[in-house]
């Protein structure tokens, strides 16, 4: 089962490296990291996305609730929340595919962010379900190179996840 | 300027303002700007003859003394020997602040003399750590090290200072910079439905057992565990770490539980309707199969730290905070109860263990280890810090010598350190300069770190040593003899003369071989001036007992055959 994890932590150097240590110490294999900034200073926030039991999920989750740089951590799983996720494709366009990627890109909503002799590249945003359709779809026409920043996620509704109070 | 320091003088201006004494170390390189500044502040240094040595010196230091201990070592190879002893005070939850020198920050990176990333090594063993490559961030790192050391759930915290920011100057005002650590958050407060939760279950509990752990140490919750114990008519089994914590003469001490427990405890916690944990955390070596432990209690789970809550045992009730201000609480809650039956019970069960038992049998001319620590432990009145290394006699130690008091029972539980004996003992007397010491260690474990009664004798430290040599590494041996059909792969161990290894350091060296021996022996040691060390030569071949085979359940223990034919007594010499 896949377990959104967001943390909220000290933008700090070496922060990283003590989250992913969490990770590489129980041999879990990480699905998806981003880290980004936050609007209180000083703070960012990695959403990190496993695979895992619901045990070694909660394990996981008071290990990083005792670091001494990580400021708030909540495991979305069970909660409703928004989830992001953004990919760039760079597809083949030789001939008789153009107008076919052209349907595709008109059906999912992804966009053309750039465009070559050979090849063009769509930007697709949204659920990662989302745009894991878009890319089986695109799968057969060629994909040259790919690159997904992973997940981004939020709670649903008025409670947010802050740091302030640690401020 | 009045208030201009160098970063190698601020370093010992935090050691100082902490309230510290004694530092353990090594110099080099990296850190000679630190050392030479030392000159000037009123701190003893203990020169060690390995770095290992100053991590397990300060770790006794902390332990025995409950204060923070410091050890203090060079880059590279200097910080690299430390590791052994910050993983050991990692496990065991030991305060301990461990400096280290690192190259100029501009060679950073670069593969400099002596530059290793000790940070990177040690984050998984340290509570945390700091890499400080500017002067003005030494005051605050050491501030926070020392707050993070010994708040919350201790643990070892290291700060690695590069040499520019040694040698660099800057005001420097003490009061400038408070401690602000964000995302810590040691302490919790008690929640009253966690405690209602606790107090329905113990109120419903027939046979309630207390574990006791170090956390009790830790938070200075002795007087109200006993409190807790007497209140609610309690047994309280001891973890190894525990020992101490609550007396063991006191009528509710049952004794040690776990893998060398005593066998009535262990019978006891697998019949237990309710467990109550202050401040211990269900190792493996005190559950054995978790499948099968204690399978009728509930359990109640009083740690400071969160992520021990259901980590190896599911829980009934969780209270996460300091023990001694939730068992205050408790007891403003409980009325007095009685579980004579199930103490009764318990008494029952330890006649046949009595039988077993290696002191109520005669020695027939040998010596054996139980007995000699067993000798020690009356001779001293049970009054000595004993500080063991790891192995058979470490178990026995537990076992046979009877801790009244907190703080005098040292010892590597997590992480089975051998060689801690010898340089944790010497740490243990600079922190408690009026107890009397006794290292108990093996010939194994005290020939890895025997170079530091080098230490002992140059610092005129009287620690009194105790090699429990049966020329084995003991420990294997048995596990051996009882897993791996008496095939002794490299545990067989021939030891220098160690009566001469102590003459050679200008230290008295003493031999005892009969039993009859070791009062005078062991008496003389305690009257003599300085550092003793006693060879004492055991029975090769005794094992101990009881033993819960690693994985096994906790009652399934192999116990010491009966009636009374001991070992064989190995013929050749050692």
């Amino acid at each position: 089962m896949y377990h959104t994890l967001v943390a909220l932590v000290e933008d700090k150097p070496g922060v990283l490296n003590r989250v992913a240590l969490v990770f590489r110490r129980r041999a879990f294999n990480i699905e998806s990291l981003t880290v980004g900034r936050t609007n209180e200073p000083g703070v960012s926030r990695m959403t990190i996305v496993i695979d895992s039991d619901q045990t070694s999920a909660e394990r996981v989750t008071a290990y990083l609730y005792k670091m001494v740089n990580v400021l708030q951590i909540e495991d979305l799983g069970a909660i409703p929340a928004v989830a992001r996720d953004l990919a760039l494709v760079k597809v083949a366009v030789a001939g008789h595919d153009r107008a076919q990627l052209l349907r595709v890109v008109d059906e999912t909503r992804a966009h053309i962010v750039d465009s070559g002799e050979q090849t063009m590249t769509l930007e697709i945003t949204g659920e990662p379900p989302h745009v894991d359709a878009v890319i089986a779809r695109l799968e057969p026409l060629g994909i040259i190179e790919m690159v997904r920043t992973g997940q981004v996620a939020m709670r649903r509704g008025d409670t947010a996840l802050s740091a302030a109070q640690y401020a | 300027m009045p208030n201009q320091r160098t970063g190698a003088q601020i370093i010992w201006e935090c050691l100082v303002h902490e309230g510290v004494s004694t530092v353990f170390g090594y110099p080099g390189g990296a850190i000679l700007p630190a050392y030479d500044a030392m000159l000037d502040y009123p701190v003893r240094h203990v020169l060690v003859r390995h770095e290992q040595g100053a991590s397990h010196m300060a770790d006794g230091y902390a332990r025995a003394g409950g204060g923070v201990g410091v050890a203090i070592a060079t880059s590279g190879p200097g910080a690299t020997n430390l590791v052994t002893g910050i993983a050991t005070a990692m496990m065991d939850s030991v305060p301990m602040v461990c400096i280290t020198g690192q190259v100029p920050s501009k060679l950073i990176g670069y593969d400099a003399f002596q530059e290793t990333d000790i940070t990177g090594i040690t984050l998984p063993i340290t509570k945390h750590s700091y890499l400080v490559t500017r002067v003005q961030d030494i005051m605050p790192a050491m501030k926070e090290a020392f707050h993070l050391a010994k708040s919350g759930r201790p643990g070892p915290v290291l700060v690695d200072i590069t040499k520019d920011a040694q040698q660099a100057s800057i005001e420097w005002d003490w009061d400038s910079s408070p401690v602000k650590i964000r995302g810590y958050r040691p302490k919790q407060t008690v929640s009253r439905p966690e405690l209602d939760r606790a107090l329905e279950l113990i109120r419903a509990s027939r046979k309630p057992i207390v574990l006791a752990g170090q956390g009790i140490l830790q938070s200075g919750a002795m007087r109200e565990v006993q409190q807790f114990a007497e209140r609610v008519d309690c047994p309280v089994a001891m973890t190894l770490l525990g020992l101490g914590a609550f007396p063991a003469s006191h009528s509710l001490n049952i004794g040690m539980m776990g893998m060398h427990g005593e066998a009535w405890v262990n019978h006891a916690i697998q019949e237990a309707d309710l467990l109550l944990a202050f401040g211990m955390r269900f190792d493996d070596r005190v559950t054995g199969n978790l499948k099968t432990y204690a399978p009728h209690a509930k359990k109640i789970h009083i740690d400071i730290d969160p992520s021990e809550i259901n980590k190896n045992v599911p829980v009934d009730a969780a209270i996460v905070a300091d023990l001694r201000e939730t068992l205050q609480e408790l007891l403003g809650l409980l009325a007095k109860s009685d579980h004579g039956p199930w103490l009764k019970y318990i008494a029952s069960m330890k006649g046949d263990s009595a039988v077993r038992d290696i002191q109520t049998l005669p020695d027939n001319g040998h010596l054996y280890a139980p007995h000699v620590i067993n000798d020690i432990w009356r001779l001293t009145e049970g009054k000595a810090i004993v500080v063991t290394d790891v192995g058979q006699h470490q178990m026995w130690e537990a076992q046979y010598y009877h801790h009244e008091t907190p703080r005098t029972l040292i010892t590597s539980g997590g992480l089975g350190t051998m060689g801690f004996g010898l340089p944790a003992a010497i740490g243990a007397k600079l922190a408690r300069p009026d107890a009397e010491v006794w290292a108990i260690v093996g010939d194994g474990g005290f020939q890895m770190t025997q170079a530091e009664l080098s230490t002992a004798a140059q610092e005129g430290v009287k620690v009194n040593v105790a090699v429990i040599n049966n020329g084995y590494l003991g420990m294997v041996r048995q596990w051996q003899e009882f897993f791996y059909e008496r095939r002794y792969a490299a545990t067989p161990l021939r030891s220098p003369d160690f009566v001469k290894i102590a003459e050679a350091h200008g230290l008295l060296g003493l031999r005892v071989e009969k039993r009859p021996e070791v009062d005078d022996v062991v008496k003389r040691a305690r009257q003599a001036e300085g550092t003793v060390l006693i060879d004492f030569r055991v029975e090769q071949e005794d094992s101990v007992y009881p033993m819960v085979p690693a994985g096994a359940d906790l009652d399934a223990m192999i116990r010491r055959p009966q009636p009374s034919v001991l070992v064989e007594t190995a013929a050749d010499p050692i």
